[in-house]
């Protein structure tokens, strides 16, 4: 394969400090070098003028679906939906059927994703058929390849039992990934619980349902020493514990996703399950507390959640439709738009939450740019307009309610192992 | 206030909740129930037949049993000459695993000039309009509205006070679980009438102040009632809970049935509304459902009038 030379570019690389014009060259699949200026006549050549060059974007968050579920994604539409989002690799949620709770189908995952266009770190069960009765086989898991445990859709509510878990995890150096919500609290809900979850007549889920669990956790990641990761923190509460527990030096991360810090309860209005999700959109209060953990470090990372349901299963009411919603296509738009051109974060710092901290949450190679090693690159353009269109999305489902929304900002290309995984 | 000025339709298609209807609106709809009421305040009149809308035909889509609500949709569309379509949805296709989506696109493809739709989920008819072009009537979806309901009570308040406005309507019981009470609050609130809502406090939550400034939530059922002009009582909905937010139906019924002594602290010409059916000696006692106060069997007639004026409303202008 010939050399290739992404030259002119604006390289982001919060891991280095840099934030520069530079030229790189990829060869053999590598990062074979990256300096101000490159010549390499023999190389093919991509323009990146007026383009911003980042180490690869990792999502932690993501539905995969397969096995069990393929029409509504499988791992090669997911990763191709991921590739086209400007993401070089996935950690792919256990909750499949059967669920990943063992090495077996943690090897089926990496099998299936090894034909696909992105990098999967398959995420294992911390429980039996995320049951939360009995711990799954998290070792054996581990040796197959899971980069994190979590029974993501559900808490571990038994305490001693997620204190186990944890230890594990402390022994495997693995992040234990909660799901934040108290089950009682939140029975039967569908909406956040408050003005227009009233007016709708819709059963609420009570801010104090994730809160609740976020406290218990960073206490028992305390008490363990292990890493905590809270996944798609919602409210102004949850982020207040997490602040507390880093300053108290407890080893816990967090993620929020684009659509918590887009909307609020009101988009649920008409009744439009496209905008039912779990945990659910909050209140104009709350996005405003996940925008500013966004830009002052609370938060460690955005992770979409990519949760694809068929059109069969969402077409219907909303109190009977699936909680869930696609957004591997939308993540980047929807950071540039909503951080990035209303000035409450810098490219350094969306590079640092698509890229830098997903990598080192995970604990795998990548979010950095470093000579000598894979050349996992996401390129994109933070100015250009564009509509999105579900329906003609990679994934195999259309669930967003960011559908038909003109964004500014769009991917451009995504390389991975040097390899374009998707061009513009 | 003054008298908005008349409408000559809606502006609305579909009738899914009383929220979306302007004050005009409803005004239209009163004003047009009028002219087939057969009982006034104060006089009774025959019962209208009426060929304005023959040969058109009503579908009734109940999706959850209810036999007060339908009855009074035929009743109104044999009124005005309209064939009715009875479907009891709870018992059939739906129960076979067919999708929502699929039994009311079989539905509209019978054709028919207007859907009639009652769901146990809120938002099922705001889902189905958005996927046919018939007029749908919205006879009470879930916890959210139940609009045909809120239109005859204000009727019923107006043959009795005259106005809507300027008088203070208690709303007492399961808040939270009530279809009727949210329409209801939507409505009287367009026309700036004071409201109290009282009732076990999980079941009121303060929240429901938001839905409009003229609603107030008060710690007790007595300090609702002190001065009302109208007292609405709603019914415990036993089978929607799926928690126990109450210890028993006696427990509720010491402290919340409307009984003669509660009802003193109305004014004294306070009329007393219940949607029904009401469960006697629970949510109000049986001298106070049988009393002269009690407007009760003047809110089913109205039933009909006001629900033969949303079918002349939304059918007849189709044309
Ligand atoms: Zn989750």
């Amino acid at each position: 394969m010939k050399p290739l030379l992404i030259k002119n570019g604006r390289v982001v690389d919060p891991a280095a400090g840099l934030d520069a014009r530079r030229d790189l060259l990829i060869e053999d699949g590598r990062l074979a070098a990256l300096d101000t200026r490159i010549e390499r006549p023999d190389a093919d050549v991509f323009d990146a003028a007026n383009l911003v060059v980042a180490p690869g974007f990792i999502d932690l968050h993501v539905h995969l679906r397969e096995p069990g579920k393929e029409a509504a994604e499988t791992v090669s539409s997911g990763t191709a939906a991921a590739a086209a989002g400007g993401f070089t690799a996935v950690a792919a949620m256990p909750n499949t059927q059967p669920v990943n709770d063992s090495a077996l189908v943690t090897r089926f995952i990496l099998a299936q994703a090894a034909r696909g266009p992105v990098r999967v770190y398959p995420v294992g069960a911390v429980t039996k058929g995320t049951a939360g009765e009995e711990l799954a086989e998290i070792e054996s898991m581990r040796e197959a390849g899971i980069r994190a445990v979590s029974d993501d859709g559900r808490p571990v509510w038994n305490s001693r039992l997620l204190r186990r878990a944890l230890e594990y995890c402390l022994a495997l150096d693995l992040p234990l990934v909660d799901h934040c919500e108290d089950p009682h609290l939140a029975a039967g809900g569908v909406m956040h619980e408050g003005e227009w979850s009233l007016r709708l007549g819709l059963r609420g889920i009570p801010a104090l349902a994730e809160e609740l669990p976020v406290l218990r956790d960073t206490l028992l990641a305390k008490l363990t020493g292990a890493r905590l990761h809270l996944a798609h923190l919602s409210t102004r509460g949850a982020l207040e514990f997490v602040r507390r527990a880093k300053q108290d030096g407890v080893r816990v991360t967090c993620e929020v996703t684009p659509h918590h810090f887009t909307l609020t309860d009101e988009a649920c209005r008409d009744f439009d399950a496209r905008a039912k999700m779990n945990p659910p959109l909050r209140t104009a209060d709350d996005v405003a507390a996940l925008v500013e953990g966004l830009a002052d470090g609370a938060v460690d990372a955005i992770a979409t959640d990519h949760a694809p349901h068929s059109e069969t299963e969402k077409q219907t009411d909303f109190e009977s439709a699936p909680f869930g919603v696609i957004g591997l296509e939308t993540a980047l738009a929807l950071a540039l738009e909503k951080l990035y051109h209303t000035q409450k974060i810098s490219l350094l710092r969306l590079v640092e939450l698509f890229s830098t901290n997903p990598a080192r949450i995970l604990g795998v190679e990548g979010g950095r740019l470093a000579v000598g090693a894979p050349a996992d690159i996401t390129i994109f353009d933070p100015e250009r307009r564009w509509t999105y269109r579900a329906a003609e999305g990679a994934s195999q489902s259309h669930n967003s309610p960011f559908d038909g929304w003109t964004l500014r900002g769009a991917p451009v290309a995504t390389l991975v192992a040097g390899r374009f995984a998707f061009r513009q | 206030m003054p008298p908005p000025k008349t409408l000559a339709r809606l502006s609305q298609r579909h009738l899914l909740g009383v929220e979306p209807l302007s004050a005009e609106d409803i005004e239209l709809v009163l004003a047009t129930a009028q002219k087939y009421q057969t009982r006034t305040a104060t006089e009774t009149r025959p019962v209208p037949r009426l060929e304005l809308l023959r040969g058109k035909t009503l579908t009734l889509a109940f999706f959850e049993p209810s036999t007060r609500t339908r009855v009074s949709f035929e009743m109104a569309a044999q009124r005005l000459g309209m064939n009715t379509v009875n479907l009891a949805l709870e018992a059939s296709s739906v129960q076979k695993g067919e999708s929502l989506l699929d039994t009311v696109k079989t539905l509209a493809a019978m054709r028919p000039n207007a859907l009639v739709i009652r769901h146990a989920a809120s938002g099922v008819p705001h889902f189905l309009a958005r996927h046919t072009d018939v007029p749908i009537l919205n006879a009470g979806d879930g916890q959210h509205e139940h609009p045909t309901q809120a239109l005859l009570d204000a009727l019923t308040i107006r043959d009795h006070k005259g106005t809507l406005g300027g008088l203070k309507v208690a709303i007492l019981g399961d808040l939270l679980h009530s279809r009727v009470a949210r329409s209801n609050i939507h409505l009287l609130a367009k026309f700036g009438t004071r409201i109290a809502l009282a009732g076990p406090p999980p079941l009121v939550p303060k929240a429901f102040e938001r839905l409009a400034p003229s609603v107030a939530v008060c710690a007790r059922i007595e300090e609702a009632l002190a001065e009302a002009d109208v007292v609405m009582m709603l019914r415990v909905q036993l089978e929607r809970q799926r928690e126990p937010l109450f210890a028993s139906p006696a427990e509720y019924a010491r402290h919340y049935c409307l009984t003669p002594s509660r009802l003193a602290h109305a004014k004294p010409d306070a009329i007393v509304m219940h949607p029904g059916p009401f469960l006697r000696g629970i949510d109000i006692a049986g001298e106070v459902a049988d009393s002269p106060r009690s407007v009760i069997p003047h809110q089913v007639e109205n039933g009909v009038a006001v629900r033969m004026a949303l079918l002349e409303l939304l059918v007849g202008g189709a044309g």
